[in-house]
């Protein structure tokens, strides 16, 4: 029965084919694809104000909404905060990824990998939880501060418009560093791999060559690297974007874009602005990945 | 390979640090929470700690409310990763041994969960359960969950299928074993910790979930979704402390046993290239 069964299976290979991608292209397909879909109609949806209800015809007025003073701004804050932790992310990774891939012995290797990667899979709302205690007004860094005589400083920081707050547990400073916190290791990660590919008989011809340590750094493995980079920041900068954990637990009253999303289809139940706002990332990634591609990210993924 | 050879050269006292100093960025602050399930304060984050208890684990295991979020959460993170194993691995099969159209379409299509960010699918799902009137139920979280966990799986698997040498696959055929026969007895030892490697990957990242669950949980609470609450707004503070403790320890050993087959078989399968 089986034998028979194999040998009519194997004379279709179509339906083979057919078999196997059948379940999960239907799953993705319906379920998520088809609620980008929904997600998508619903954009165009608006909220009559006055009912609460939503009026289910064709419309751009919640679009326009996004446009509106204090919904550009969220943009705009939220992108800025992107894009400077991406940029701080790439800053410290580099070093790390860069000392991984051409400088630890292979046993240190192994194990520096593991070390890098299981937080890139691992509790990222306790990892957001630590800073919590790290950050609060009486915590370990405050004191640590006052330890070293630096709260002058520290105030001052925080009593600078725009980035400030009452203290760094509510401030977008501390926010800054709880995102590069938990998006580093996917940062990390692209750029050792991008390292990895550079052969180290380059860097010994480079130097064979006359060239300083900083002048190979510069014009050989900076460059073969910057794929790598721009690798990484496709998940810092997208995981920035849309993320709301973080400007609810440390944030102050303005909004970034994931937490309007979040307050919008909450408690105001406008599912059309939320969808709406959404749709900001999603061109937004949509953007940024065809550019990556060009830079050749993916090779580097 | 390279990678295997390192630079003759040895890294500079400046790289040296900056590189030991990520790391350690990467590591003290879960070290903290370790630090905070001592605390006898309950009402603030106070340090250096004013005392030493461990009463607080007593407390958190007579808690019935984090049972049945933790319950909920294992026995959506058991389904989600079933589902995807048997997902991931058939798009893997599909995509491994034949050459079709949008071939590339689809390893897109199941990336793209991961690649946008966590938000839209969340709203998405949300406003598809609003607008087909589906009631909030286990199951929308575990659909929500599989969504995602499938690429893990199908990462794992397409990488395994291709460094297996297509040779065995043909041999095991030319000596009569039926397409049956051939998966349970070549395939299948193939695949199996690469299987085992993508299962406990997803499992882990369903059960730490709580951006898509925030939207597809309605009124349920997971042990992510019990934690959420308590950073927006803590009432219980050091139980808090204790479960992300545990949360850690949980989600960190299937990570690790992951990341150790992943390096070994990489390891193995490296050598003879």
């Amino acid at each position: 029965m089986l034998q028979r069964l194999s040998t009519f299976l194997y004379q279709r290979p179509r339906l083979v084919l057919a078999l196997l991608l059948g379940p999960p292209m239907l799953y993705m397909t319906v379920v998520y694809l088809g609620s980008l879909f929904i997600l998508l109609l619903n954009s165009f949806y608006y909220l009559e104000e006055f009912t609460g209800l939503i009026v289910r015809e064709f419309t751009l007025r919640t679009y326009a909404q996004i446009f509106e003073p204090a919904n550009r701004d969220i943009f705009a804050r939220t992108a800025s905060m992107a894009a400077a932790v991406t940029v701080a992310d790439a800053l410290i990774a580099f070093p790390l990824a860069y000392y991984i891939a051409k400088f630890a012995s292979p046993r240190l290797k192994t194990w520096l990998i593991i070390a890098v990667t299981i937080p890139l899979w691992s509790s990222y709302l306790v990892r957001v939880y630590a800073w919590k205690l790290i950050l609060a007004q009486e915590g370990i860094l405050s004191w640590f501060i006052r330890l070293l005589h630096l709260d002058g400083a520290l105030n001052w920081l925080l009593s600078l418009p725009g980035i400030g707050g009452s203290s760094l547990a509510l401030s977008p400073i501390g926010m800054f560093i709880v995102f590069v916190y938990i998006w580093l290791p996917y940062m990390i990660i692209p750029i050792q791999t991008a390292l990895e590919r550079v052969p180290s008989s380059l860097l010994e011809a480079s130097s064979d060559l006359g060239a300083k340590p900083f002048q190979t750094f510069r014009t050989v493995i900076l460059p073969l690297a910057f794929p790598g980079v721009v690798a990484g920041s496709i998940f810092t900068f997208s995981l920035t974007l849309g993320d709301f954990i973080v400007p609810l637990s440390l944030g102050n009253s303005k909004f970034f874009i994931g937490q309007a999303v979040y307050s919008y289809q909450g408690t105001a139940g406008n599912i059309p602005l939320a969808a709406a706002m959404t749709m900001g990332p999603v061109i937004i990634m949509i953007v940024y990945l065809l550019i990556a591609r060009k830079l050749g990210a993916f090779d580097a993924l | 390979m390279p990678s295997n050879v390192s630079y003759g050269q040895k890294a500079s006292w400046g790289l040296t640090l900056a590189a030991w100093g990520g790391l350690l960025f990467l590591h003290v602050p879960i070290l903290i929470i370790f630090l905070y399930t001592l605390t006898p304060d309950e009402t603030t984050y106070t340090f250096p700690l004013p005392g030493i208890t461990f009463k607080w684990f007593g407390v958190a295991l007579q808690r019935t409310d984090l049972w049945r979020a933790l319950t909920l959460s294992l026995r959506v993170a058991a389904v989600a990763t079933v589902a995807a194993l048997v997902l991931g691995t058939l798009a893997a099969a599909a995509v491994y041994r034949s050459q079709f159209f949008g071939r590339e379409a689809v390893s897109f299509l199941l990336v793209l969960p991961i690649a946008l960010p966590g938000i839209v699918t969340g709203i998405a799902l949300r406003t598809s359960i609003g607008a087909l009137d589906i009631p909030f139920s286990y199951w929308t979280i575990v659909v929500g969950h599989a969504t995602f966990c499938v690429v893990v799986v199908y990462n794992n698997v397409l990488a395994r299928f291709r460094r297996m040498q297509g040779s065995q696959i043909e041999a095991s055929m030319d000596l009569g074993a039926n397409a049956f026969q051939t998966f349970r007895y070549v395939v299948f030892p193939n695949i199996a910790t690469a299987l085992l490697a993508g299962g406990m990957l997803a499992f882990a990242l369903s059960f730490d979930e709580v951006i898509v669950t925030t939207f597809t949980a309605g009124q349920q609470t997971t042990l992510p979704i019990w934690i959420f609450s308590q950073l927006t707004r803590p009432r219980d503070r050091p139980v808090t402390n204790v479960v992300a403790l545990f949360v850690m320890l949980i989600t960190f050993l299937p990570i690790f046993f992951a990341q150790k087959i992943t390096a070994q078989s990489a390891d193995t399968e490296g050598g003879s290239k």
